[in-house]
Parts: C-alpha cells; structure tokens; sequence
C-alpha cells in the first residue's frame, strides 16, 4: 500500500467523492475496478500480494491490456508471444479473475492473419474469456479493418467503422476507432459520424453514469509532434462534460502517462511487447531497446503515483521508473 | 550489396509487394520491370521521408526503402498513384513518374510523415 492518491471532483450539482488509488503499476495489465462508481486501478503484482484488497461481489472489475504487437521481433523484443503470455500467466494468478479484459490495439505488428491466429491461439490460455477490443493501427494496415472487424468486433455489433457501447454493472462503456482514415499532416481521428454516434449515444444517460471510454490512440494530445493525440477528440469529451466521472482509457504509447482534467481522468497503458520512448526523448517514437535482463521491467513494472491536493485533485505523472 | 539487394527483392516477393506503380494515370503506365536501386531514393527513418522532397523526371523510378523497425507505408494525398502495402523493415516500393506536377504523399499509419514528389519534363 505504497503509493496513493485520493480525490475529490469538486464540482457543482456532483456529489461525488472520488477516490482514486493507482500503485505499482504492472506493465503487463492493470486491474481497474469500479467501486461505487468510481474507478480504482492496481497492478496485477499488487494484487496478487494482497488478494483481500480485492473487490467484492457486487463490484465490478476489469482488465486492460495493449500493444501486443505479435509479429515483432526486433531488437527491443525478440518474443513477444512470451510477453504476452506472461501477461496472461499473471491474469491468471489473480485471486479472483477480472469480469472481462479490454485490449486497447495493435494486436499485431502487420495486420497478418497468422499473428492474429497467434494471438487468438495464445488468448485460449485465459481465464478471463470477455474480451472487448478497439484496433490499433497495426491492426488495420492493409484492409480498412476488414480483418479485425470480422475477427473482433462481431459479437459488439460494431457501428460503422467498429466502434460501439455496452453496459456492466451501471457504467457505461465505450470503444472508439480513432486509427482509421487518418489525413496527411494529421493525428488520431475519430470523424463526424463516430462523433454523431456518441453524441447520441450518451444522450439518454443520468450525468451520474459512470463512463469509461477506450480507443487506441490517446484522446489527449500527449505528444502531437509524434502523432499522440487524436485531432478531434476535444468534441467528443464536449459530449461527455456533464458526465461525474469519466475514465479515458488507452494504448499506443506503450508507457503509463495520466492525466486529471476536470471529471476526466486519462490514462495510457503499457505494452506488453516492448516499452517507446517518453515524449521527446528520442529522434522518433521507435520501440525503444533496453538492455535484455532490463526489458521485463520496463514492461512490468512502472509505477504511476499520486498526491492529494489541499482541495482538488494533484496528479503527478510519473512515466517509466 | 548485392546479395543485400537480393535479399531486399526475396523478402519484398514473399511479402507480395511487388511495389510498382505509376505516379498519375493509368493511361501513361509503362511496363518497368523489377523494382530496386533506382537513383531516386527516399529512406524512410526515424519516421520521416528523406529527403522529404524529391525531383524527378518524368519516366523516372522513385524507390522508398523502410529503415525503421515500424511499419510506414506510402499514400498519395490526392490517390494519384496506387499506395504501398505496409512496408516492414527493409522493405521496398517503386513508383515510376508520370506526368509533370507537385506530388504529395504520406504514410497512413503515421500521417505526421509527409513527403513531396516534383515530377519534371
């Protein structure tokens, strides 16, 4: 019990107290669970320890994992699949198994149907069989998404070019496509009729539904000079104002960067492939080389830290420790 | 060099990116053969196009050679000539100039990387 942080969205007609507690962080997945509403993430590690920190029944909890990238096999990685079973290894330890996972993109490194064969074959070793995917855009390289669409997004009855919502235990989620059609000079895109979608989507809910969003490429500008953003995500979080609590979940970064404004919280995940750079480090956002007996811990063990504030929320940052 | 070029040919084969198409229309497509080391190279590293801007005559070979360890792939703004596969490491994709005028390209996996093609008389 480290490292936490409790807040409180201080705003008016909400009554609510947020707490948000995020530990050593498990670059191979991290369990988020909804308590009351509100969101609360640890690491697999962390939980695995402390198996009575663990949510009761009536809790909801779920898991996100990202940036797969089977089909790698450079340099920064030389075994991918290996990583992403242990990744499934340290679900599958868990006390309690999530209700479902999340995988926020690039399953792939090509989009090759031989990768996503690997990973599907890999996945049977979960225990956890819900799974809800965005794409990533490795995932989508040669076909529009045809492939994934097909293979991933058929049970969610994924609305134009794969996005969609569902409802668990009174939070609402929902997955968004911002990895296709991108413009020259350009960043992530949602487009207009993904945003029509979601405007409507979320019209008939109560402002204290619990949200939790996820697509792929950050819906905060992160880094736009390396493409870390999503041009017109500003109009799809205008939707989601009047919501008390949104979580903004995504990948493609491979690193754990978070960020507070207002009700929303965003957080990017780690891969389980290999680690990128932190924003700027770097001549480009190449997968990153570490030393061999270095690469477990980049993936797994990165910590995100938080201190409360006098009155509203202190987030600190912290990227790979 | 050469069995690095080879090489480069076998695994551009395998992978079905034979990677040749004509910058404008068809109409002025020529039969060219096998793509390769033509003068007009652009690399393509550290997610960039370099150079970013290329002149060529018309008739001309612009190959583009992927020395990241990320997928890139070649799109014409205006879809004036057919767009790469991805291209993997090492990979290729060959175009042959077409008519005289400013070609703008990106790669649609990174659309921050753009590139410029000025095709002369």
């Amino acid at each position: 019990m480290s490292d936490y942080i409790s807040h409180d969205h201080e705003h008016d007609g909400i009554d609510r107290r947020g707490f948000l507690k995020c530990m050593a962080w498990a670059g191979t997945g991290v369990l988020w669970t909804i308590s009351g509403g509100v969101l609360v993430s640890r690491t697999l590690a962390e939980v695995a320890k402390t198996g009575s920190s663990l949510p009761t029944a009536t809790d909801l909890s779920f898991l996100q994992i990202s940036d797969s990238h089977i089909g790698f096999n450079k340099a920064a990685n030389k075994d991918v699949t290996e990583t992403f079973k242990i990744a499934l290894d340290r679900i599958n330890a868990m006390p309690a198994p999530p209700s479902f996972l999340i995988h926020t993109g690039d399953i792939t490194q090509l989009s090759k149907p031989e990768e996503f064969d690997t990973f599907d074959q890999i996945l049977k070793s979960c225990r956890t069989k819900d799974v809800f995917y965005v794409p990533g855009e490795h995932d989508v390289l040669n076909d529009g998404g045809k492939v994934y669409r097909e293979r991933y997004l058929k049970n969610v009855q994924g609305k134009g070019s794969g996005w969609y919502s569902f409802n668990k235990n009174g939070v609402h989620f929902i997955g968004l496509v911002n990895v296709l059609d991108l413009q020259a000079g350009g960043l992530g895109q949602l487009g207009d009729e993904q945003l029509e979608w979601l405007e409507d989507d979320v019209k008939g809910l109560g402002a204290d539904t619990p949200i939790v969003v996820f697509a792929h490429i950050p819906l905060w500008t992160v880094y736009p000079q390396w493409g870390w953003g999503t041009s017109d995500s500003e109009r799809a979080l205008g939707y989601l104002k009047r919501f008390g609590s949104v979580t903004v979940l995504n990948g493609h970064i491979h690193q754990v960067l978070q960020k507070v404004e207002g009700n929303v919280t965003f957080h990017t995940a780690m891969s389980t492939a290999f680690p990128q750079p932190a924003p700027g480090t770097a001549p480009s956002p190449g997968p990153l080389t570490v030393p061999a007996e270095k690469l477990r811990s980049m993936l797994g063990l990165t910590s995100v830290q938080y201190k409360q504030g006098k009155t509203a929320l202190a987030v600190v940052d912290s990227t790979l420790s | 060099m050469n069995t690095f070029i080879s090489k480069i040919k076998i695994a551009a084969l395998l992978c079905g990116i034979s990677g040749f198409s004509v910058l404008a229309l068809a109409g002025e497509m020529k039969d060219t053969g096998t793509s390769g080391a033509g003068q007009n190279k652009i690399e393509i590293k550290d997610f960039a196009f370099n150079p970013q801007t290329i002149t060529v005559k018309s008739g001309e070979k612009i190959t583009w050679i992927n020395r990241d360890e990320e997928p890139h792939t070649v799109v014409s703004v205006a879809k004036q000539f057919k767009k790469s596969t991805a291209l993997d490491t090492d990979q290729e994709f060959t175009v042959v100039a077409g008519s005289p005028g400013t070609y703008s390209y990106f790669c649609s996996v990174h659309p921050k990387m753009t590139g410029t093609i000025i095709v002369k008389q």
